[in-house]
């Protein structure tokens, strides 16, 4: 969990919840059923792409608008890996963290991105490789109890460990 | 320390707090509705807790599609309900009973000065209205908090903006917060909180002040709040016998920044397609056709916004090429606008009314947009595809504005009727 590698599919700014995922759409509870309309007002051909294992790469106040977790969660379930954005609205970045979908801040992705470019994203050094144009670039460090989130695959898993150690489970 | 330090600071159990730290707070309320509830329950159930950890600090609210627009709706307030009963919820709140969430928790006295709010919705910074912090999360943190009743969150910097001046008839805390947006942007205040004061905020009856905090999150902002006064504190009297105990900035409070406004040139504002912050003033898109104008909302749907827009189509008829759609705020703002006879008015007019739901706002049933068509909005979002088509275009501005656009069938100053 710690590296991620994936082909970058490249947003601009203010990417919203209802680009993300449509509220018409929010009367499932379904992850994959969520996934197939995923980003698809923007493009239609999403979910094709994000099938082959994507890495989100977009500018800033990714995510910002509602509070729907089904947002990140049609993104992840669409294959997609990880999201590199330059900042994220904080809502979208909480949810994506509780369900598991790795979020990264990195200021200069947008400029040094292509769509397409293989990156590889490491999340405990806070350090992503552009492999297809031999970059690094800065991105911002996770503090270690977001990275204990991450790892465990989310917030539900997190906390019945936690519940568990103390004997409330 | 400032108001939302204060909080933090008190349900985290210390004596002092500062930005950028992280706590872990007790939660003195928690809020969820028909759209994120589900979710919340589903995830409740799979970390494997039985019981939720206080019963009389969770309300449930249907709202965002009620009632039930289709089967599939249908099962989701199922599951609500089956959930409020298995746990036994006391401040659940069925169709008829309620309304939109946000004005339901403020209406029936669950905001409180001086607590720590937390929703699954967006909107859940309206609570600064009453000194209360209050802030939107998500559908896992809410079954988390279910769970535990507690929450981390990071301290915020706080963005002070002070108003002073006088408004010029028919422009309101709508234009103003519209006009903060569009100077900050989109993004201006995100992870912060936005304090409201000054002499205009001061003079702001409730519903105005809700108006302002509620689209604090449009700006990014973690929350809106502002400091709880004698307004503040009759109102949440006359709604709850629990005990109030409000807490308020320091005269040496620190912020990270401070606005100074003046409201007295402010016109009207409109935020255009198809993001909140591309803010213009009205006489910039005045005569933009519109197929539907939409009265509603957390952000505009209370029983004053209503009278305001009574009192521009009282006697006249809305352009008949307008759908005029009004959905109040609550089931008790749409008893007071009956027994008003604003909901008269209005349908004399030509209005259609709706029950009280999220309805139109969220896109969800009750007045959505077909292709290419043009809505104006007392809503709090106008991104694409928020209220149907992706192909279609939302312009936010006050009811006011809204009401004297119906009428013409156009984008209209309700200065110049």
């Amino acid at each position: 969990m710690v590296e991620i590698k994936g082909k970058a599919l490249v947003f601009g700014d203010n990417i919203n919840t209802d680009i993300i995922i449509p509220s018409k759409y929010l009367t499932t509870l379904d992850p994959d059923e969520l996934a197939k309309h995923a980003m698809e007002g923007l493009d239609p051909k999403f979910y094709e792409k994000a099938r082959k294992g994507t890495i989100i790469v977009a500018g800033k106040n990714f995510g910002c608008g509602s509070s729907r977790e089904h947002a990140p969660i049609a993104l992840k379930h669409a294959g997609v890996r990880c999201v590199v954005a330059r900042s994220f609205a904080r809502i979208f970045y909480r949810n994506a963290i509780n369900i598991g979908l790795p979020v990264v801040e990195c200021p200069s992705i947008l400029e040094k991105t292509n769509n397409g470019d293989e990156l590889l994203v490491n999340l405990a050094k806070g350090e992503i490789l552009n492999l297809t144009k031999n970059l690094r670039l800065q991105a911002s460090k996770l503090p270690s109890f977001i990275l204990e989130i991450i790892s465990a695959g989310g917030l539900v898993e997190h906390l019945k460990r936690r519940l568990e150690k103390d004997g409330k489970l | 320390m400032n108001i939302s330090e204060k909080i933090l600071a008190r349900a985290s159990g210390r004596k002092e707090v500062s930005p950028g730290e992280i706590v872990e707070a007790n939660v003195d309320m928690a809020m969820v509705n028909d759209i994120t509830g589900p979710l919340a329950i589903e995830t409740f159930h799979k970390i494997g807790v039985k019981k939720v950890w206080d019963n009389n600090r969770i309300v449930m609210v249907l709202d965002h599609q009620v009632p039930a627009d289709s089967a599939k709706s249908a099962e989701l307030h199922k599951i609500m309900r089956e959930f409020a009963k298995e746990q036994n919820i006391p401040h659940f709140y069925d169709a008829g009973f309620g309304g939109v969430c946000h004005q339901v928790m403020v209406e029936k006295g669950h905001v409180r000065p001086g607590e720590l709010i937390v929703g699954a919705d967006s909107h859940t910074c309206t609570y600064g209205a009453l000194g209360a912090f209050g802030t939107g999360i998500g559908s896992t943190e809410m079954a988390a908090v279910f769970a535990t009743g507690k929450i981390w969150l990071k301290v915020p910097e706080t963005i002070k903006i002070n108003v002073s001046g006088e408004f010029q008839k028919f422009v309101s805390a709508k234009d103003l917060i519209l006009s903060i947006i569009g100077q900050v942007g989109a993004d201006g205040a995100n992870y912060k909180a936005m304090e409201f004061d000054g002499p205009v905020i001061k003079n702001m009856n409730i519903s105005e002040r809700l108006t302002m905090c509620n689209m604090a999150v449009e700006a990014g902002a973690k929350t809106g709040i502002i400091n709880p006064d004698e307004k503040v504190m009759a109102y949440v009297k006359s709604r709850t016998e629990k005990p109030i105990k409000p807490l308020k900035s320091d005269e040496d409070a620190k912020y990270e920044k401070f606005v100074d406004l003046d409201v007295s040139s402010l016109e009207p504002q409109v935020a255009c397609p198809s993001s909140v912050d591309n803010v213009k003033p009205v006489s910039e898109v005045e005569g933009t056709p519109v197929d539907q104008a939409f009265i509603g909302s957390c952000t505009n749907g209370r029983i004053e916004d209503l009278r305001v827009a009574a009192e521009i189509v009282k006697g006249k008829k809305i352009k008949n090429s307008v759908r005029f759609i009004v959905t109040p705020a609550s089931h008790e703002v749409y008893l007071q606008a009956l027994k008003e006879g604003v909901l008269e008015t209005l349908a004399k007019a030509g209005a259609c009314i709706c029950n009280p739901t999220c309805g139109a706002c969220f896109g969800g049933h009750m007045g959505l947009l077909a292709d290419g068509e043009t809505c104006i909005s007392s809503s709090n979002r106008n991104f694409i595809g928020r209220m149907g088509s992706p192909k279609a275009k939302i312009y936010l501005a006050s009811p006011a504005t809204v009401a004297a656009s119906a009428l013409k069938g156009e984008i209209t100053d309700p200065r110049r009727l």
